[in-house]
């Protein structure tokens, strides 16, 4: 079994605050993390690769050279091996153009590594939000896609994905190669050892650049390849003139609770 | 692709007994505004199986003209299915824009049949306009956990595309029904639909958890205590006929399950009234429900974030007001 997961080097947006005085992002200072849906598909190939010890998992993330850091922690925690894709001419994709790239890579990182059986993505990344790059990624490389995945086993030629759904858990067939993109499960994915930390910390991160890809088609790429474009940005505004009960005891702001929200038709 | 039409579709998610999902009769609200910018026609798209009242609703909201693909093979979700439909559709009408709901499957089929199509997707949006010059949608959403919004525009590719949350738009008044009805004869064979459910494993208690569908949400966090802190929850939710939702902080320490979850690691919800209780409303969660219309906040302490987004705020212990909050409506309902 070999299962290639996709991971993003992503700003901790919980660190994120606003700059009260210009109203924009500061984002200098905000620690870069593992995107933790990535994380939680790293888990997902790790409990199957620890029912079948023969699994390879392979690492591959696009982003700046520090983004070499966030496999480094992936190879701290479960990963085999690790490729990072880094060029200019990669620079202001969006989900499309990212996803094209990404498709060509997986296409290189097999020539090295053998075909993968599974292609694990987290559902989203934290800051953009967009959950379009794993079933865009299945759309290039024509799989069958599983989204909101919270683990999956081996069955056979199959693979069967738990997916979160509105009614509790659905469990989902489907046959080899496949994409699965995971969610949040219930349990908390492993931690790193002090062993392959360090082991981690030696390895050589080998780098995918601008002329990895001879025939990338270079007008799907980049700021110019890209479909969608971002026309402004802005802090949203906060919501004001909310109405605060505090009456003498709670059983009175309840009361007055009630009253204002019937007199409001609102319940 | 180039369009061929100056029509706005949106797509009309069905469940499984042939009705529509709020959310796609809720877009033909924006879409009406978006079409008549463009130009165009409001065409709905409606995709399952036994689709009647789906159609009928669609029909009653506005739409134009209304395509319709109803076979087996669509009753339940499959990303395979809905998406040779969809892009079949987009490929033979040829529309300029198309508005999806972002729930679950929506999000899922979006990025599938943009790409398919090599066309910009915009996802999760909650404000749409059009340039009247470019026929551009202007789509707008937030990033970063709810930090910024952005606004997206995708100029030189059609259909733009974009997924639009639950909640965020009104169903319109009914109006009289006078769509043109185009049933489409398509079908998708069953070796071209390569997931098959395996089983479902029911939630504990059997309980539907359609949070991005609920009218009313009564949420619980941090200040909830623990597991049986939630039977207070419970107790005004059942009274009010509403859903459960849960903080990430109650959903972590494992008092709850994740699929209750509201926020940017759980869902987008947009009902009509949100009830936090015990929740002190971390960017995170206010991601996940600032498109609320009417919020009331109870918590402890008077300078928790979440009052900056309520419109009604009781400062208290939720364990006290909540039972008289219930004991009250009770007597006013008889």
């Amino acid at each position: 079994m070999n299962i290639l997961v996709c991971v993003k080097q992503v700003p901790d947006t919980t660190e994120i605050k606003i700059d009260p005085v210009k109203n924009t992002l500061i984002r200098d200072g905000v620690p870069s993390i593992v995107n933790p849906f990535d994380g939680y598909a790293l888990e997902a190939a790790a409990r199957i690769k620890d029912k079948n010890p023969d699994t390879k998992i392979v690492v591959l993330t696009m982003g700046p050279p520090q983004a070499t850091a966030a496999i480094k922690e992936c190879l701290a925690i479960a990963a085999d091996k690790g490729y990072l894709v880094s060029g200019r001419t990669f620079g202001g994709s969006d989900t499309l153009a990212t996803s094209y790239i990404l498709y060509n890579a997986v296409k290189k990182v097999e020539e090295l590594e053998g075909k993968f059986d599974a292609i694990f993505c987290g559902k989203q990344a934290i800051d953009g939000d967009t959950a379009q790059v794993g079933p865009e990624l299945a759309e290039h490389l024509g799989y069958p896609q599983v989204t909101y995945g919270l683990e999956a086993e081996l069955d056979g030629d199959m693979l069967k994905v738990k997916k979160e759904v509105e009614e509790g858990v659905e469990v989902i067939g489907v046959k080899f190669p496949c994409l699965v993109t995971y969610t949040k499960p219930a349990w908390d994915p492993r931690y790193p050892t002090i062993k392959r930390k360090m082991a981690a910390n030696r390895a050589e991160i080998p780098v995918l650049g601008d002329d990895a890809f001879p025939d990338i088609d270079t007008t799907r790429i980049g700021l110019k390849g890209s479909p969608t474009n971002v026309k402004k940005t802005f802090v949203p505004q906060k919501k004001t003139g909310g109405v605060k009960i505090k009456e003498e005891d709670n059983t009175a702001s309840a009361k007055k609770l009630f009253e204002l929200l019937s007199a409001a038709s609102i319940i | 692709m180039e369009a061929k039409t100056k029509d706005l579709w949106v797509f009309v998610e069905t469940n499984e007994d042939g009705t529509a999902k709020n959310v796609g009769i809720e877009l033909l609200t924006p879409g009406k505004m978006m079409a008549g910018k463009q130009g165009g026609a409001l065409v709905a798209v409606v995709i399952g199986s036994g689709v009647d009242e789906a159609v009928k609703a669609a029909n009653e909201h506005g739409a134009d003209k209304i395509i319709v693909v109803d076979g087996p093979e669509f009753k339940h979700y499959t990303t395979d299915a809905y998406a040779i439909a969809l892009c079949t559709l987009v490929e033979k009408y040829g529309p300029t824009s198309m508005l999806i709901g972002a729930t679950n499957n929506g999000r899922d089929l979006g990025p599938r049949v943009s790409c398919r199509l090599h066309t910009g997707l915009t996802a999760d949006c909650t404000a749409l306009d059009i340039d009247e010059e470019t026929g551009n949608v202007a789509w707008t959403r937030p990033a970063f956990g709810g930090n910024l919004m952005a606004t997206i525009i995708c100029p030189n590719h059609r259909p733009q595309i974009g997924t639009v949350r639950p909640g965020v738009f009104k169903k319109s008044d009914a109006v009289e029904a006078k769509a043109e009805i185009i049933k489409e004869d398509l079908h998708v064979a069953e070796d071209q639909i390569r997931t098959q459910v395996i089983e479902l494993i029911k939630e504990m208690g059997g309980e539907n958890v359609d949070l991005e569908g609920a009218e009313i949400i009564v949420s619980g966090g941090r200040g909830v205590g623990g597991p049986e802190g939630f039977d207070t929850i419970k107790a005004l939710a059942d009274t009010l006929g509403a859903t459960v939702g849960a903080s990430r902080a109650a959903v972590d320490a494992g008092w709850i399950a994740h699929a209750h979850q509201v926020g940017q690691t759980g869902k987008t919800v947009g009902p009509k009234l949100y009830i936090a209780c015990g929740i002190s409303g971390a960017i995170q969660h206010l991601a996940g429900m600032s498109g609320s219309d009417v919020v009331v906040a109870i918590n402890k302490d008077p300078d928790a974030p979440i009052f900056d987004v309520a419109d009604y705020g009781v400062v208290g212990n939720l364990f006290e007001v909540l039972p008289v909050l219930v004991d009250e409506i009770k007597k006013a309902r008889g």
